[in-house]
């Protein structure tokens, strides 16, 4: 532990003379039509930080759940440390060292933190035994890579950076040697983030092989050794991640070069059309997840809220869409005060003007199993037909000119929306929302699991939608599209705004910090102690704040 | 998303039922023949006995009756997501409200009592539907688990009112007192001279009203799009501003009101009174009929028919084949549940190997 | 000294009713736990209760009887796993199918096979489980209090009451000491850990409907060849939605499960005891006002107003590998 973390290019160097850990030969998978994987070639070197990246959809997931035995593939070989086996279920990829961290944690919440951990690698048929085994074991463990977690925790009371934690214990506890963690940040606040590297740092001083699945191009820069770029289920290139830079892995991963600026005049914000006052709001389990947040947005204006994933931003915006009870404070949509309480509140918001296209289309957005006429007048139906009755042939019509407006293919009112991609699904929300010609619009992750082309394109409604004077809450996890399209970013941490800032001056190295809790003014303790780093790991640390993803010093200086 | 190889819509729609529903009587066959009968001269009485002459196509449509009602109470629900498994308990409570009413207007002529008996069975059943509907919207608690302690719930109180309550001095039998022949809802035999002796009546024009009204709301109004939409995806529903809770409640009141026309049809028609368990299993029949009607008003009314056919047909073969009994038709109806509802995707993918398109059609599509 | 007499007589008809529901509540217990919801255990313990019957008339041997029950319950788990399992079909409706299933196939069988109107033959003593007695019951029968309790109440019964007894604490251990157990509860709550740690989420759900399976068959065993002697049409009357309803009320747990099949046990025993008793003010309890508690208890306790019962997280929902 005392010797210094070589460099990267000293650890290739080494690995370079053994085999490597992980190669994969002309690997192919396919769901029915849809082709995950092509010929994908790709190879991981024993002791080092690999890096994969892509858009969603690259096929990360795919390739990265053959390797674990989870898919089996149509054809192609896969080499461990030299030798080539078949994997054909996860038990196998375990008994080679392959553990793996999945992106949603494949944890038993009512079960404790031992009991996940020795879920399947049982030593007995008796409990008792493995069981203060394990203790023991996951005392070293926390002592060899600082993964400190409470035992006998049940997994439903752990913060979700702990839950992760017991996910890598698992895998080490089964004697893992390669790691395979799928976009592991996506969930983290910052501060938890920096310590999941300094983890995976130790890990990887210690000779374990890591894999990081990701599409952010920082963490790829301030940890992994080598990295490898998928695009539309090809392995594009891997390079050495010193030699390259965010702006060609950007390149690689869409194939040309994304000018995310999107064109935009200067706002000229008029009335408030949206007022959000001391808003309270708890999620299914009783705990405060907004809290006293307050905010206006004017009519001509787009209003971000920044922050990372799991912050609050999607209790906020089903609050004030009408999808959540608030349990304190007030919104006003127009001037006129609303009460969301009881489930139809999203109704009474909508006759006053607020449209909302919501964060996860396929959960709320939509209904997949009707058709695209029928999504298309979802939440507005009262609207169709005097009576009892429903106007179908207005609907059909309406629904005609829209997919003729927003460009909607394949141009059919009868299909079901489940037969749409991606963007298009998203292009059916957009329309629906858009021309109603509400007030206020909101909008969350308005480019989720969008092809690029729809993205520039939704970006323009949006910003069209602005200069036609209506008010725009954003909320996005992309801090680009937050940048972009925003007038006002507002930062969102642990349910409360932090701080306020200005798209165009702003640095993105503060807005981290915003984003991590630390502002002006003095976090709140937890949070602030938490982002520091503890004394304890000294040669961690200095990695740390050379690499660290969140101040990135060359730039600004 | 589902890599699932679609299918035209003709083998999902018609085909793959039918295919089920043929299966469940290709192994039905193979019991007769395991206790030493010939299955196809079962069928030839079965057909014979349920459309071969006037007054047993009349008991095909009387029992048709009860399992269109059953049936629609179960689907109808179900459009809204809810699994009601309580309309034989729906049914029974409904009788008590018609007998109450008719009894009530005793001896005036059936154009005022009919009615009447609709209003009052159509509100108990939905009262007694929308108890569970109550605690699922408002308390969480699963509506199939309540549906069913609802029907024992019903056995017993309906059990102890007609013993203890209904039942006049002097009778025997647990059951109430009779309605006046003038005040019933009279038979189709008064009208059609096809159908005497059998006690198909004019709730059969109801139960065929029935299912154009239940068509005309799923399919044709708001509230039955809130319906599907609720049905489908209730967090869209939530999105949507429908109130999923409003419409838990109203929609089982209204599977329950339908459940509740059977009494009208048993207690108002063909008893002329109230008789303890008097539904007989015509409301967990309706399970059935929903499923491999496949919950479409049309396909309900198919399957009813078959049910009814199977029910006439079946006591016709009790009578004239010895070591078959009635409940080989439970056993067809159990055997119909399996196939075209829990089992009912088993023969998708074979059909799928049949009828599989070359993917680059879809993906040129897809766009 | 009357009193004490006439309770140990409703505790010992309590005991004796309790039997089935222990048997077949502790049966849905693995099957929930492991994720598979079990309407259909009403419809086990009739098929059962039918096979232990014909087996026995038919061979003369109760064990006989018994592997014949255990095997048409085990029949009919393997066309539920396999409907919902393989399939991926709906529980319920499987469920519901297998009620009918055995509803209409017992009566149908036993009419073809016994010509007896759905019954089957009467058994004599040794065709079916006879009544064991422990050791020194009948010495120690005389010692007020104690002796009655033990000679009525615990000794006397048959052995496969002892059984339902003993797989109480039996399944209390394999739930919560053994691996089988871990792995058991886990694949209820959340079958996409086992499957990415290694494990058959399929074999682990069929191994707990062959559970299921043994204990409402001897479940349904006990209703014909312990309890009474023989089969007759729909004998199971409700005990399997009792015990679904008793599973639900002690929150899927083993011991609370013993508790309340016996508390609903007494209920039933007690529907007997006060038949006929005028009491004062309220007079003679209706029969249906007793009769009807299990279901009312259920449905207060399933409303949220005597604690939440939370079912396995993933009771109900076929396991699907998704992309």
């Amino acid at each position: 532990m005392a010797k210094d973390a070589s460099s990267s290019t000293q650890r290739l160097e080494t690995a370079a003379a053994l085999p490597p850990a992980i190669k994969l030969v002309g690997i192919n998978k396919s769901f029915g039509p849809v082709r995950a994987n092509r010929d994908i070639h790709l190879s991981v070197q024993r002791g080092t930080v690999h890096g994969i990246v892509g858009e969603n959809g690259a096929g990360k997931s795919t390739l990265m759940s053959i390797l674990y035995g989870f898919y089996t593939a149509d054809s192609g070989t896969i080499h461990v440390s030299g030798k080539p086996v078949s994997i054909t279920d996860s038990r196998h990829a375990l008994a080679l060292g392959i553990g793996m961290v999945h992106q949603h944690f494949m944890l038993v919440d009512n079960f404790t933190v031992i009991e996940n951990v020795v879920l399947g690698a049982e030593d007995s048929a008796l409990l008792g035994p493995t069981l203060s085994k394990a203790r023991d074991q996951l005392k070293q463990l926390a002592k060899d890579y600082g993964l400190e977690v409470d035992p006998d925790a049940l997994i439903e009371d752990l913060s979700v950076g702990q839950q992760q934690r017991v996910e890598i214990l698992k895998a080490l506890y089964r004697g893992a040697d390669i790691l395979i963690l799928d976009e592991p940040t996506g969930v983290l606040t910052p501060a938890e983030a920096d310590h999941l590297f300094r983890i995976l740092k130790t890990l990887r001083d210690e000779g374990k092989t890591i894999i990081l699945i990701t599409h952010k191009l920082r963490e790829i820069m301030a940890i992994t050794d080598e990295v490898s770029v998928m695009r539309q289920g090809t392995m594009v290139k891997t390079l050495e991640t010193a030699q390259t830079s965010p702006g060609e892995l950007a390149e690689l991963m869409v194939g040309r070069r994304v000018l995310l600026e999107v064109e935009k005049g200067p706002a000229s914000p008029g009335d408030v059309l949206l007022k959000v006052k001391d808003l309270v709001v708890t999620d299914d389990f009783g705990i405060a997840r907004v809290k006293n947040v307050s905010f206006q947005v004017r009519a001509g204006e787009i209003v971000g809220i920044a922050g990372v994933a799991g912050n609050g931003q999607s209790e906020l915006l089903e609050a004030i869409s009408g999808m959540r009870d608030q349990t304190l404070g007030s919104v006003e949509v127009n001037g006129q005060a609303i009460s969301a309480f009881g489930d139809d509140g999203a109704a009474r918001l909508r006759d006053a003007g607020l449209a909302h296209v919501p964060e996860d289309r396929l959960r709320e957005g939509l209904v997949t199993t009707l058709l695209e006429w029928e999504n298309s007048i979802l939440g507005y139906h009262n609207s169709y037909g005097s009576g009892l009755g429903l106007d179908i042939a207005k609907a059909k019509s309406e629904a005609a000119e829209r997919i003729e407006k927003f460009d909607i293919r394949p141009a059919n009112t009868a299909l079901k929306t489940a037969n749409f991609s991606g963007g298009n699904q998203q292009k059916i929300v957009l329309a629906r929302e858009m021309e109603r010609n509400p007030d206020v619009l909101i909008v969350g992750q308005p480019t989720r699991g969008v092809d690029i082309g729809a993205i520039e394109f939704i970006h323009k409604q949006i910003i069209a939608m602005r200069d036609a004077g209506k008010a725009i809450l954003l909320v996005s996890v992309e801090l680009d599209e937050i940048r972009s399209l925003s007038d006002r970013i507002l930062v969102l941490f642990d349910g409360e705004i932090v701080g306020e800032a200005d798209p165009a001056t702003a640095d993105e190295g503060a807005l981290g910090l915003l984003m991590a809790g630390v502002h002006e003014g003095g976090a709140s303790g937890e949070s602030e102690t938490e982002a520091r780093l503890p004394e304890h790991v000294t040669p961690i640390e200095k990695t740390l704040t050379e690499m660290s993803p969140r101040v990135d010093k060359d730039e600004s200086q | 998303m589902s890599a699932r190889v679609p299918l035209p819509r003709w083998v999902d729609v018609a085909l793959l039922p039918v295919l089920n529903v043929m299966l469940a009587f290709l192994i039905g066959g193979i019991v007769v023949m395991l206790v030493g009968q010939n299955p196809l001269d079962a069928v030839g009485i079965m057909i014979y006995g349920a459309f071969g002459y006037g007054s047993g196509f009349g008991y095909t449509l009387y029992y048709t009756t009860d399992f269109i009602f059953a049936g629609l109470a179960v689907s109808l629900a179900y459009q809204a997501g809810l699994f009601n498994i309580g309309p034989e308990g729906q049914a029974y409570v409904a009788g008590l409200g018609v007998i109450l009413v008719a009894l009530a207007l005793n001896g005036l002529p059936w154009l005022v009592t009919v009615p009447a008996m609709i209003v009052a069975g159509g509100l108990f059943g939905a009262a007694w539907a929308f108890i569970p509907g109550y605690l699922q919207a408002k308390r969480g608690s699963h509506i199939v688990i309540t549906t069913i302690l609802f029907n024992f719930i019903a056995v017993s109180m309906m059990g102890y009112i007609i013993s203890k309550h209904l039942k006049p001095d002097g009778v025997n039998s647990d059951e109430s007192a009779p309605i006046d022949a003038i005040s019933r809802v009279p038979q189709l035999n008064v009208f059609w001279d096809l159908f005497k002796h059998s006690p198909v009546n004019i709730s059969f024009i109801l139960a065929l009203l029935a299912l154009v009204g239940v068509y005309w709301l799923v399919w044709r109004t708001k509230f039955g799009f809130a319906m599907r939409v609720l049905g489908q995806n209730p967090t869209a529903a939530r999105y949507a501003g429908i109130s999923n809770s409003r419409m838990i409640m109203i929609t089982m009141a209204l599977a329950g009101a339908m459940a509740g026309m059977v009494a009208v049809n048993n207690v108002g028609g063909v008893q002329g009174r109230l008789i303890l368990n008097f539904v007989s299993g015509a409301g967990f029949v309706g399970v059935a009929v929903a499923f491999m009607g496949k919950g479409h008003p049309f396909g309900v009314a198919l399957s009813a028919l078959l049910f009814g056919a199977l029910y006439q047909g079946g006591q016709e073969l009790a009578f004239s084949m010895p070591g078959i009994t009635r409940e080989m038709i439970v056993t067809i109806q159990a055997l119909v549940i399996l196939f075209t509802g829990a089992m009912g995707d088993m023969l998708r993918p074979p059909l799928e190997r049949v009828f599989f398109k070359p993917p680059d059609n879809s993906s040129a599509e897809g766009g | 000294m009357h009193y004490y007499t006439d309770l140990i007589l409703i505790l010992d008809s309590t005991v004796r009713l309790a039997i089935p529901l222990i048997l077949a509540c502790l049966a849905g217990l693995y099957s929930e736990r492991a994720g598979i919801v079990d309407i259909g255990l009403e419809g086990k313990l009739l098929g059962a209760a039918f096979g232990a019957a014909a087996m026995s008339a038919v061979t003369g041997s109760p064990w006989l009887g018994l592997l014949a029950g255990i095997g048409v319950a085990l029949g009919m788990s393997g066309i539920h796993g396999l409907a919902s399992i393989n399939l991926k079909g709906n529980q319920i409706i499987s469920g519901v199918a297998l009620n009918f299933l055995a509803a209409g196939l017992t009566t149908f069988l036993g009419q073809s096979w016994f010509h007896r109107g759905g019954f089957t033959p009467q058994l004599s003593q040794s065709q079916r489980f006879g009544p064991i007695s422990l050791p020194y019951a009948d010495q120690v029968k005389d010692v007020p209090i104690l002796g009655g309790l033990y000679s009525e109440l615990i000794s006397g019964h048959n052995i496969l009451a002892y059984v339902a007894f003993i797989a109480v604490p039996v399944t209390a251990w394999v739930l919560f000491s053994t691996r089988f157990g871990l792995r058991l509860r886990a694949v209820g709550e959340n079958p996409k850990a086992l499957d990415t740690a290694g494990m058959s989420v399929t074999l682990l759900r069929y191994q707990a409907l062959i559970i299921t399976a043994v204990l409402v068959g001897i479940g349904g065993t006990y209703l014909s060849i312990a309890q009474s002697a023989g089969f007759n049409n729909n004998m199971s009357a409700g005990r399997g939605y009792i015990a679904l309803a008793a599973l639900i009320f002690a929150k899927w747990k083993p011991w609370p499960a013993l508790a309340t099949c016996l508390l609903f046990g007494f209920l039933d025993a007690l529907q007997f005891r006060l038949q006929g008793i005028q009491f004062p003010v309220i007079g003679e309890v209706p029969v249906q006002a007793i009769q009807v508690l299990p279901y009312i208890l259920t449905v207060v306790l399933l409303a949220g107003f005597i604690g939440r019962a939370v079912a396995p997280k993933a009771a109900g929902q076929p396991y699907t590998k998704e992309r």
